[in-house]
């Protein structure tokens, strides 16, 4: 019977030529991760377990992303605990202030995730490595401390869905655009526990960048996986990159799929998903009438160069509106590199905006533009709960990069198409 | 057996108002608990008594991985957690912390606010005491119930380590 890239990966994992969804396996793990907020935790439970030692040094990613650089006096007790256990175990990829990346940029962009691999990490959006054909998904800490120690863990064989994306792109509708407008149509459980496999020409024409962005956020349909079977584009990015070998999957043609969900982009406008679900969306054009007191263009879903190029494409030579606080956030050090080289960070100075080191910051209300009661943020992170970017009464509006840097410069809502 | 009060919430119950991660800067338990669902019930913390039920709609636990969701929820005193479906990450994390947790809608459809309910863990049958109905959970696989029979992951590793 025919498999999924997801079925292959995970049988490839567990010594089986078949899985089926549903059944329940133990799998190897070639990578995990944890950050400043879900390692101190593991390592709690590690030691608990009482492994001597971890099962593999090298398969280990520590990344103090998100309350870092220590926003307080907690939180940098938190990161002094993965430090020392960082060192006291000798894990090779721990990645200290200067060379840490927000988690899910970096470790594909360091080529310590791969193509074929199955992987763990102790926060949600773990599932972005799918991007290069990898089985990826986010656990909590407990089961990142059983990983650490026995370097496998068990899953739930998940049921397949299938997004084929046809038609052409229309100019300023990118990655996020596609899995905002999925998510969408589907809700914010419409992926239950399933993998979803996105696939298509419109998905083809997609820079990595783009296809980074939809897997990162299958999560927020309540995915357990998403995944791009891996083509020149991929192999492109990965070749030069990989630290280790790795190997390619594709589905059968005979795969079987609970759903397949296919959507013409071609009419597609940038989307904006309201508060406080990201299932709310809209297309821009039902959204300027929102004024806004912060723009943020970063995170894990959004903080990679393309992303930056875009907005700074719309940035050049025009001003950040003056009610306005624009923050910029390149998602690594390379990348943050690579935005002073092109003049990018002279852009975004130069119009009024904030760059700040790498950091998750605002995306979970934790530092670097915390909002207050009433205020408004468009933002190109992943979640607008209640809450999520700082008081319960504020708002955050998910876009991508060129809507939010259209609307920093409008004061609203709004699209490039908008400023003349 | 577990006898509460029930408090009651709709869909997508997100972590992030399980825990606001502007508390994520600690781990411990009681200090968790005492912002557990603010955003959402900001007198949760004070209401909430020993062995009392969350019972929810859709999708509970939806969002990030943070295990501090259950740890806050548990550390509060809710002795279990009644929904339609948990978002998956919650639901492994519900396991590993020893956070009771039971699928049954019929049960959730026949729940109000305040009623006072009675769960056998064992069996998974649900009694709601203020009306009289009863109603039947679906059991755990049983990969899980073993997980829960030894106590959870980090005892099922310290085994497994052993071998």
């Amino acid at each position: 019977m025919g498999q999924t890239i997801t079925q292959k990966i995970l049988a490839a994992h567990c010594g089986r030529d078949y899985v089926e969804p549903g059944e329940l396996i133990n799998a190897r793990l070639d990578f995990m991760l944890g950050n400043d907020i879900t390692a101190p935790l593991a390592i709690r439970e590690f030691e608990k377990i009482g492994a001597k030692t971890v099962f593999d040094k090298d398969r280990i990613a520590l990344v103090p992303d998100h309350s870092t650089p220590n926003k307080d006096i907690k939180s940098a007790e938190l990161v002094k605990t993965m430090r020392e256990f960082a060192k006291k175990h000798g894990i090779t990829y721990w990645f200290e202030i200067g060379q840490m990346g927000i988690e899910h940029t970096l470790l594909p962009d360091e080529g310590l995730v791969l193509p074929g691999d199955v992987v763990i990490g102790a926060d949600s959006h773990t599932c972005t490595y799918g991007a290069i054909g990898a089985f990826s998904t986010g656990v909590g800490s407990t089961d990142l401390a059983a990983a650490m120690a026995l370097g496998e863990t068990w899953f739930k064989v998940p049921e397949q869905m299938k997004f084929v994306y046809y038609g052409k792109l229309p100019k300023w509708v990118g990655g996020k655009d596609l899995i905002l407008h999925t998510i969408g149509l589907i809700g914010v459980d419409g992926a239950l526990y399933c993998s979803m496999e996105f696939a298509g020409e419109a998905i083809s024409e997609l820079d990595m960048a783009g296809r980074f962005t939809m897997c990162n956020m299958a999560i927020e349909a309540g995915g357990k996986n998403g995944i791009i079977a891996p083509d020149e584009k991929t192999l492109d990015y990965v070749r030069p990159r990989a630290k280790r070998d790795y190997k390619i999957y594709a589905s059968d043609p005979d795969a079987v799929y609970r759903q397949v969900v296919e959507i013409n982009v071609s009419k597609l406008e940038p989307v904006v998903s309201f508060p406080h679900l990201p299932e709310n969306t809209k297309p821009v054009s039902e959204a300027t009438h929102v004024r806004i007191d912060q723009a943020v263009i970063g995170s894990c879903t959004n903080g990679r160069i393309e992303d930056l190029r875009i907005a700074a494409a719309i940035l050049n030579g025009r001003k950040v509106h003056p009610d306005v606080r624009l923050i910029v956030i390149p998602a690594t050090q390379e990348i943050y590199l690579q935005a002073i080289r092109e003049g990018l960070a002279e852009i975004f100075v130069e119009a009024g905006g904030a760059i700040s080191t790498p950091t998750c910051g605002p995306c979970l209300g934790g530092h670097m533009g915390v909002l207050a009661a009433g205020e408004k943020a468009v933002a190109t992170t992943n979640r607008n709960f209640v809450g999520r970017m700082g008081d319960p009464k504020s708002e955050v509006y998910l876009a991508g990069p060129a809507v939010v840097a259209a609307s920093a410069v409008l004061g609203r809502i709004g699209s490039p198409e908008e400023l003349t | 057996m577990i006898k509460g009060t029930v408090h009651k919430y709709g869909s997508n119950v997100d972590t992030d108002v399980i825990i606001p991660a502007r508390y994520l800067n600690t781990t411990d338990p009681k200090e968790l608990a005492s912002h557990c669902m603010e955003d959402i019930d900001p007198e949760f913390a004070s209401r909430v008594r020993p062995g009392d039920i969350i019972v929810a709609e859709d999708n509970f636990g939806c969002g990030s991985s943070r295990e501090h969701a259950p740890i806050a929820i548990k550390a509060s005193g809710v002795a279990c957690v009644i929904a339609n479906t948990f978002a998956r990450i919650f639901y492994r994390n519900a396991l590993n912390v020893g956070l009771p947790i039971l699928e049954c809608p019929e049960a959730v459809a026949g729940i109000s606010n305040g009623d006072t309910v009675e769960i056998d863990l064992e069996s998974g049958r649900i009694t709601n005491i203020t009306t009289g109905e009863t109603y039947q959970a679906k059991p755990f696989p049983p990969f899980m119930r073993e997980l829960i029979e030894v106590g959870g992951l980090v005892n099922y590793a310290r085994s497994k380590l052993k071998q």
